[in-house]
Formats: C-alpha cells, sequence, structure tokens
C-alpha cells in the first residue's frame, strides 16, 4: 500500500472520529431542551458534554486539515464547490459552539433557556446539513476540467451553483438520517453519562428512535431489493445492529447501545467516502468522469506526504491517548436528580 | 455592481481574520495569566490568587469559545475563496494547518476541559499542568500559523513546480524558522500580551477604583463595606497591576521586536516599508516622516514632521544608508515581473503604520501611568475629578492595543499587494475560480451580521462576568452537583461553586464549573 492509499484511509478515519465524536455533541445539543424538564436537568444535559465537545470538535480541524494537506485538490474542489453550504455549516457551527460555552457563564436563568434553544437549533442544523453533504460527496459535483465547480450567468446561477446539490432527494434523505444517528447517539451518550429522571427518559427516546430507524432502513431494503438495484447490505446490516441497540438500551446496557449506534455511524460515512473508491475517485465529476479526482490526482506530493506522516505518527497517538484519558478522569456520572435544599 | 467578487472576497477574508485576530490575543494571555495566578496559588496557598485565578479562567473560556468558532472558519477559507491558492500551496499550507490541529488544537481544547472541570478529579500538580499545556498549546499554534503568513510575505524552503503550476515543500524546518516568522512571532505574543493585558488592568482599577464591592453589592469607593469586600478591592488592585505591567512590558517588547521586524521586511519586501514611509524616492540619509499632510500620493507634502537620517536608522541600522524609494521599485519590479503596478495603496500603508505604533504606545503610557500612581500601594485620589473622569474612561482601553494590533495586521497584510505569495502569486490568481459575486456577498453579509452577534453577546458576558462578586469559596465537599439547583433564584445560583483547595495541603470536594 503507497503513501496515498494510507492517507485517503487516514482522511476517512478523521472524519469518522469526528462524525461520531461530534455526533453525540450534536445530539445531545438537539436533546438537551427536550429531555431536561427544568433549567437543573438542562444542565445537567449539557454537562455531559461540556468537557469533551471542543475536543471532539478539533477532529473536523484534524480532518480538513489533513485532507488539505494531502489532497489539496480534493479540499479546494469540495470547498469552492460547496462554498454557501459550508459557509452555513460554519455559521450554525459558531453559534452552537459560542452557545454551549456561554450558557454556563452567566447567572441568569433566561439566558441559559435561550442558549439551550440555539444549541439545539444550531445542533439540529448542522447535523442535517452534514448529512445532506455527505450523500453529495457519495454522488460526485458538478466538476470542471479545472476540478472545479462553475457557473454562468448573474447572481441567481451564482447561489444555484452551490446551492443546487443540496435540492434533491437523497441530500434530504441523508439530512433525516443523519439528524436520526445524532440524536441516537446523544440520547445513548446521555443514559450512558448521567443518573435520575434524565438517564430514564434518555433511554426511552432511545429505544424509540433505534426502533424507528430499524424500521425504516428495514423497508428501504427491501424495496432496494425488490427493485433490483441490488442487495441492500449496509442497510440490513444497519437494521440490524439498529434492532440489537433497541435492545440493549431497553435492558440498560448504555454503554453497548452507544457503541453500535457509533458502529452504525462510522459504516455510514465510511460508505459515503469511499463511494467511489474502487475506481479511485475520491471526488466525482458528474459532468465528465474524466475530469473527476482520482487519489492519483488530488494527492500532495510525496514530500508534503512523508511530512505529514512523520507528524500524525508522532502527534496522533498521544492526541488519542490524552483525549482517553480526559474521558476517563471525567467519567463520573452527571446527577439529574434534585437534591433537597 | 462595482463591486467585483475579488474586492468582495478580499474584504470578506479581511473580516472573518481581523475578527478572529481580536479573539487570539486574548486567549493568548489570558491562558498565561490564568496559569500564572493559578501557579501563585498553588504556591503561596493565597486565597486572593485561588479567585483570580477563578476569574480570569472564566474570561479565558468565554474568550478562548469565540476563538475557536471563528478559528475553524479559517481553515476552511482557503478552499471557499481562495482554492487556486489551496491548490498551488497545497504543499505548504496543508501540511501547516494540520500540524496545527494536531500538535496545538487538540492540546488546547482536552487539556482546557480538563482543567476546567478537573478541580477535584485531578491531583493538584497534574491540575495545575493541564492550564499550563493549555497555555504552551496556544504559543505552538501561533507560531505554527505565523509561519504561514510568514511564507506569504517572504516564500522560503520551496521549490517551484512549473509544470504543476505549484509549490513544493523542501523543509518544514525551514518553512518554520522564515526570518519573518522568527521576527514576527515574538512581535505578535508582545502584542497579544499589551491587548489581554490592558483588558485585565481595565477590569481590575474598574473594580478597584470605580465600582467597588460594599456591604450592599456594588457602589462607589467610601461606602461602607465589610471585610471580604475591602479583600476583594485588593484582589482587583492587584489584577490591574498585573495587567498593567503585561501592557507596559508588551508594549516595550512590541516596539523591539518590531524594529528586528522592519529592519527583516526591509530586505525581503522594501516595497512595504517604503510605502509606511510614503518615501517615492530613493534616499541616502533618509528622514523618518512622524506625520505629513499633503502627502502621501506623490510630489512635495504640504507639511512634514520628519526626524532626519531616523528612517534609514530604523530601516538598515545606519544613518547614511540608502533607503530605496517606491519609483525605483515599481521599475525594478516591472523589469523583473513584467508590466503592471507593484506599489501598494500607499496612504493606507502610511497610516496604518502610524496608527498602530502611535495607539499601541498610548496604551503602554496609560498602562506606565497607572503603575506609577499605584507605586507601592499608593492609593488613586479618587476624590480629583480629573481622575474620576479617567478612570471613567477604561472601559475604552483595552480597545487601544485591539486597534494597535488590527492596524499592524491591515499594514502587513495591504502593503504586500499586489502578492498573494510575495513575488510568486498575484492575490487575483489565487481566487476560487468558480466563485461569483452574489456568494461572496451572501458570506461577507452572513458572516458580518453572525460576527456582529457574538460580539455583542460576548461584551455582555464579560461586562456581567467582571461585576460579579470574585466567589468566597464558602461552598464546601457535597454542594457541587446541586449548586445550579438554584440557578434562578439571582444570587450566586451560577456563582462557581469552586473551591478545589480553600487551604493549601487540604482537599475538598467540590467543582469550578457546576453551571453546566
Amino acid at each position: 500500500m503507497d503513501l496515498v492509499t494510507v492517507w485517503f484511509a487516514l482522511v476517512v478515519l478523521c472524519w469518522v472520529l469526528f462524525f461520531v465524536l461530534e455526533g453525540f455533541d450534536f445530539g445531545v445539543g438537539a436533546l438537551a431542551p427536550l429531555l431536561g424538564r427544568d433549567d437543573h436537568e438542562r444542565s445537567a444535559a449539557v454537562r455531559t458534554i461540556g468537557p469533551f465537545w471542543d475536543g471532539n470538535e478539533v477532529w473536523l480541524v484534524a480532518a480538513v486539515g489533513v485532507t488539505f494537506a494531502a489532497f489539496p485538490d480534493w479540499y479546494a474542489a469540495l470547498m469552492s464547490g460547496l462554498f454557501l453550504p459550508f459557509v452555513l455549516v460554519l455559521l450554525l457551527l459558531a453559534g452552537r459552539g459560542v452557545a454551549l460555552e456561554f450558557r454556563g457563564k452567566h447567572a441568569g436563568a433566561a439566558w441559559r433557556r435561550r442558549c439551550d434553544a440555539w444549541l439545539a437549533a444550531t445542533s439540529l442544523g448542522v447535523v442535517a446539513l452534514f448529512g445532506a453533504l455527505l450523500t453529495v460527496l457519495a454522488r460526485g459535483l458538478a466538476l470542471g476540467a479545472d476540478g472545479e465547480v462553475t457557473s454562468a450567468g448573474g447572481l441567481g446561477a451564482g447561489f444555484a451553483r452551490t446551492l443546487a446539490p443540496l435540492a434533491s432527494w437523497e441530500a434530504l434523505a441523508g439530512a433525516v438520517v443523519a439528524v436520526s444517528a445524532a440524536l441516537l447517539l446523544g440520547a445513548t451518550f446521555i443514559g450512558l453519562r448521567t443518573t435520575g429522571p434524565l438517564r430514564v427518559r434518555a433511554r426511552r427516546t432511545a429505544v424509540v428512535v433505534a426502533g424507528v430507524g430499524a424500521g425504516a432502513l428495514t423497508v428501504v431494503a427491501l424495496v432496494t431489493a425488490l427493485v433490483g438495484s441490488g442487495p441492500a447490505v449496509l442497510e440490513t446490516g444497519a437494521a440490524a445492529v439498529l434492532a440489537v441497540v433497541a435492545l440493549l438500551v431497553a435492558r440498560r446496557r448504555e454503554a453497548a447501545a452507544f457503541a453500535g449506534t457509533a458502529v452504525v455511524v462510522a459504516a455510514g460515512v465510511i460508505a459515503a467516502l469511499t463511494a467511489q473508491i474502487a475506481d479511485g475517485v475520491v471526488l466525482a465529476s458528474t459532468l465528465d468522469p474524466a475530469w473527476s479526482l482520482t487519489l492519483a490526482s488530488a494527492s500532495a506530493t510525496d514530500s508534503a506526504l512523508r511530512l505529514i506522516s512523520w507528524a500524525g505518527v508522532l502527534v496522533l497517538p498521544g492526541v488519542v491517548a490524552y483525549q482517553a484519558f480526559s474521558y476517563w478522569v471525567l467519567r463520573q456520572r452527571v446527577a439529574s436528580e434534585r437534591v433537597a435544599t | 455592481m462595482a463591486l467585483d467578487v475579488l474586492d468582495i472576497t478580499r474584504l470578506q477574508f479581511a473580516v472573518v481574520t481581523i475578527y478572529h485576530y481580536l479573539f487570539v490575543p486574548l486567549s493568548i494571555t489570558l491562558a498565561a495569566v490564568t496559569a500564572g495566578l493559578h501557579t501563585a496559588w498553588h504556591r503561596t496557598g493565597r486565597e486572593r490568587y485561588r479567585r483570580l485565578t477563578l476569574l480570569v479562567g472564566k474570561l479565558l473560556l468565554v474568550t478562548f469559545a469565540v476563538g475557536v468558532v471563528t478559528g475553524l472558519v479559517q481553515e476552511f477559507q482557503f478552499g471557499l475563496g481562495w482554492s487556486d491558492f489551496a491548490r498551488a500551496y497545497g504543499d505548504v499550507f496543508g501540511p501547516t494547518l494540520a500540524i496545527e490541529g494536531m500538535l496545538a488544537f487538540f492540546l488546547e481544547a482536552t487539556f482546557l476541559g480538563l482543567w476546567y472541570f478537573g478541580w477535584d478529579r485531578l491531583p493538584r500538580r497534574l491540575h495545575l499542568a493541564t492550564i499550563w499545556v493549555v497555555a504552551v498549546g496556544t504559543l505552538i499554534s501561533a507560531f505554527v500559523i505565523l509561519a504561514a503568513n510568514a511564507f506569504m510575505q517572504n516564500p522560503v524552503a520551496y521549490t517551484w513546480d512549473a509544470e504543476r503550476g505549484r509549490a513544493r515543500l523542501d523543509s518544514f524546518l525551514g518553512l518554520m524558522t522564515n526570518p519573518v516568522n522568527l521576527a514576527a512571532f515574538p512581535h505578535t505574543i508582545a502584542g497579544a500580551a499589551m491587548l489581554g493585558g490592558a483588558l485585565l488592568l481595565a477590569v481590575g482599577a474598574w473594580r478597584r477604583w470605580v465600582h467597588v464591592p460594599t456591604a450592599s453589592g456594588l457602589g462607589e469607593p467610601g461606602e461602607p463595606e465589610d471585610g471580604d469586600d475591602h479583600e476583594q478591592r485588593l484582589a482587583f488592585g492587584t489584577l490591574a497591576r498585573v495587567g498593567a505591567w503585561l501592557t507596559l512590558s508588551g508594549g516595550a517588547l512590541t516596539a523591539l521586536t518590531g524594529d528586528v521586524l522592519g529592519k527583516v521586511m526591509t530586505q525581503v519586501q522594501p516595497m512595504k516599508m517604503a510605502a509606511a514611509e510614503a518615501l517615492y524616492t530613493t534616499t541616502a540619509g533618509a528622514p523618518f516622516s512622524i506625520f505629513a499632510i499633503g502627502r502621501p500620493g506623490g510630489g512635495e507634502p504640504f507639511f512634514s514632521l520628519d526626524v532626519p537620517y531616523l528612517l534609514s536608522v530604523l530601516a538598515v541600522g545606519d544613518p547614511t544608508a540608502i533607503v530605496q524609494g517606491i519609483d525605483d521599485l515599481q521599475a525594478q519590479y516591472a523589469a523583473q515581473f513584467g508590466p503592471g503596478d507593484y506599489a501598494p495603496v500607499v496612504w493606507m500603508a502610511y497610516w496604518s503604520f502610524r496608527a498602530m505604533i502611535g495607539i499601541g504606545m498610548a496604551a503602554a503610557a496609560i498602562a506606565a501611568a497607572y503603575l506609577w500612581a499605584t507605586r507601592r500601594g499608593r492609593q488613586l485620589p479618587v476624590g480629583n475629578r480629573w481622575v474620576r473622569r479617567a478612570l471613567r474612561l477604561l472601559p475604552v482601553l483595552p480597545l487601544l492595543p485591539a486597534a494597535a494590533g488590527t492596524f499592524g495586521w491591515v499594514f502587513t497584510e495591504t502593503a504586500r499587494q499586489p502578492w498573494l505569495a510575495f513575488g510568486l502569486t498575484r492575490t487575483e490568481d489565487g481566487i476560487s475560480p468558480g466563485l461569483t459575486a452574489g456568494e461572496a456577498l451572501a458570506a461577507l453579509a452572513a458572516f458580518t451580521v453572525v460576527y456582529g452577534v457574538i460580539a455583542v453577546v460576548w461584551t455582555r458576558l464579560v461586562l456581567h462576568i467582571t461585576r460579579q462578586d470574585l466567589d468566597t469559596g464558602a461552598l464546601s465537599g457535597g454542594e457541587r452537583d446541586d449548586a445550579d439547583g438554584h440557578g434562578g433564584d439571582g444570587h450566586g445560583g451560577d456563582e462557581p461553586a469552586a473551591d478545589g483547595e480553600g487551604a493549601p495541603g487540604g482537599r475538598r470536594q467540590g467543582d469550578l464549573a457546576p453551571s453546566y
């Protein structure tokens, strides 16, 4: 296996880690106002991710950074070709991060309520957008010979250039699936990290989301098989895992349920990012296959790849170790019961 | 449309980058000060340092959050608006950004979480170490990202691959030790110390002399106070002096390092320094212009206040040295790179350079005056009308180093034009070829609105945090998790229930962050 292939795998790994780790942060953010009945419970819900969300979000920095470093043309085509969606993602992430970090630094309950509303809205928005974007990645963009998405014409055409890829049924489905997955990750995580009424409600939510998800995926798998576009291996597998997850949560095995959900999310992200890798294509051109970005055409030079390889080998194991350490140090469950005062 | 896509995209990049760089220097300084105060408390066990650690730590957290969310934008920006630049310099900028993230951001983000939530979960020394890791992380990140900027000022350690039209990185070490970076890094950090110091000076002096804790809450100096109020005033006085020392020493260091940076820049980008002085004609023993009316724009100034020989000294280190003028450099570059306009906007370079120095030095002078007036525990004469008026202006003080830093960056970046990477790629050749003016305008508007809202909320929150009483540390074991149960009742529900250890040696249960 050459260095380019290794780095493609590492890029995918960074994106997987981001989607799994931030996935539960998004889910918790969206669920906090729903599961927390009062200020105290909402605070407890948000507190489950308080120490971790920022470190998790750095996996996005890492993912974008190594995509840029290892495949500059892939990075350039993606960002420029999905200009407005990514601007929206960044603005939503900004709103979410600020809401999370600001909510606890003010004495007013009204302040926290507003922050929670922002947190939920931005978390849901960013997950939906990411889900839609993943389906776009899987299908490809209207790349020209220069690796850019271009449009002729005035203001309206300019907007359509980067928003059009999101206006499809696949993108909508991707958004729905991503939101459900994040909610399930969030619910199992809250169940794993709290005690008291919050834990009970999180478990109930998880059972419902996992059950509905398993059912929906089974239907999709059946339809795919009947229409004849081949066996839906991924859908069938995911449906089976989700059914198990629902059972595990019902039996209070939150850790195993969380792990199961994480596996499903990881599989989905890997499937999207490697959709056309069999042909060596990292980002397909929907205009002309000859213009698709491939492992060879999009990659950085050998010297750059060797440099980030050294950096990765020296630094990343340490990162994983101290992040694991922080989860271990702060492993104690957050109490959501009210204490008589 | 009058503005074309290039102008709008440049403006959009400028808006998000300048904004981001208001919060970064604050975070750099607040992290170091938090670590310093935490260490002081660890060593001496004095309650005052613990309370100040918590206050500055809170300011650090809310500031760091804004730096994080706006810094994320920076990483996407190279592809969003400047994809041809990203393709041509992927070898240089990709690894730099990736390594900055792996080496610095993970450290900062993870260990800041550990510090804030780890008060009763980590051994004391290890807990102290976590905040130092954060402080060091901010410096690593500044160094690496400034190396990327230094490449744009003075491309080094690359080979140009003419066939593919892109730069190939030869040596990461060479990239990091770019002479421009080695001069710009200390200059930038010193500027950061000034901004963070000015914020702490403003907060500390305000609460020490203007809006002081009294028995009935916050009030004017002279109202009755109890024992703890007095202790709080003294603590804020300490904070003010720490901030003043940072601003003053940062000011001295920016002047020294600025001199070094100016000499390096005269070598690598003589046009930038000629524009900074609006020096059109190559001159031996060139004077330094304090300010001029009628210049810049060419021709003789209407009025000009000059210091003879000083420019030659500043640029080269020799009073009789020749300093190249804009006209000569323009002719030289036209011969070297082909026909074109190689001069930046001279009035902008000239005035931003002067604003940077003037405003920055004003902040340092105010800090010096404060230190002098409060030397050896002296009281400020708050009865004096003029002193009271001056104190009322304290909230404006942090804006001075912020403005100086902004003018410095505006100067650095605009006076490099028309180049994106000096001598290699022009700005118009780096923009995303597919980008339309409508998209760029939408992004500019959206970032401006959202960032504006965040700035307002951040300011409100900082004012709120600095108006609170320093926590009394009275909460003890067992009260940790229910501390926010009475969050809505208006008094202290959200106060840090933190105590970590109230007395040295003794460990108490408690948590800095019950508010989550």
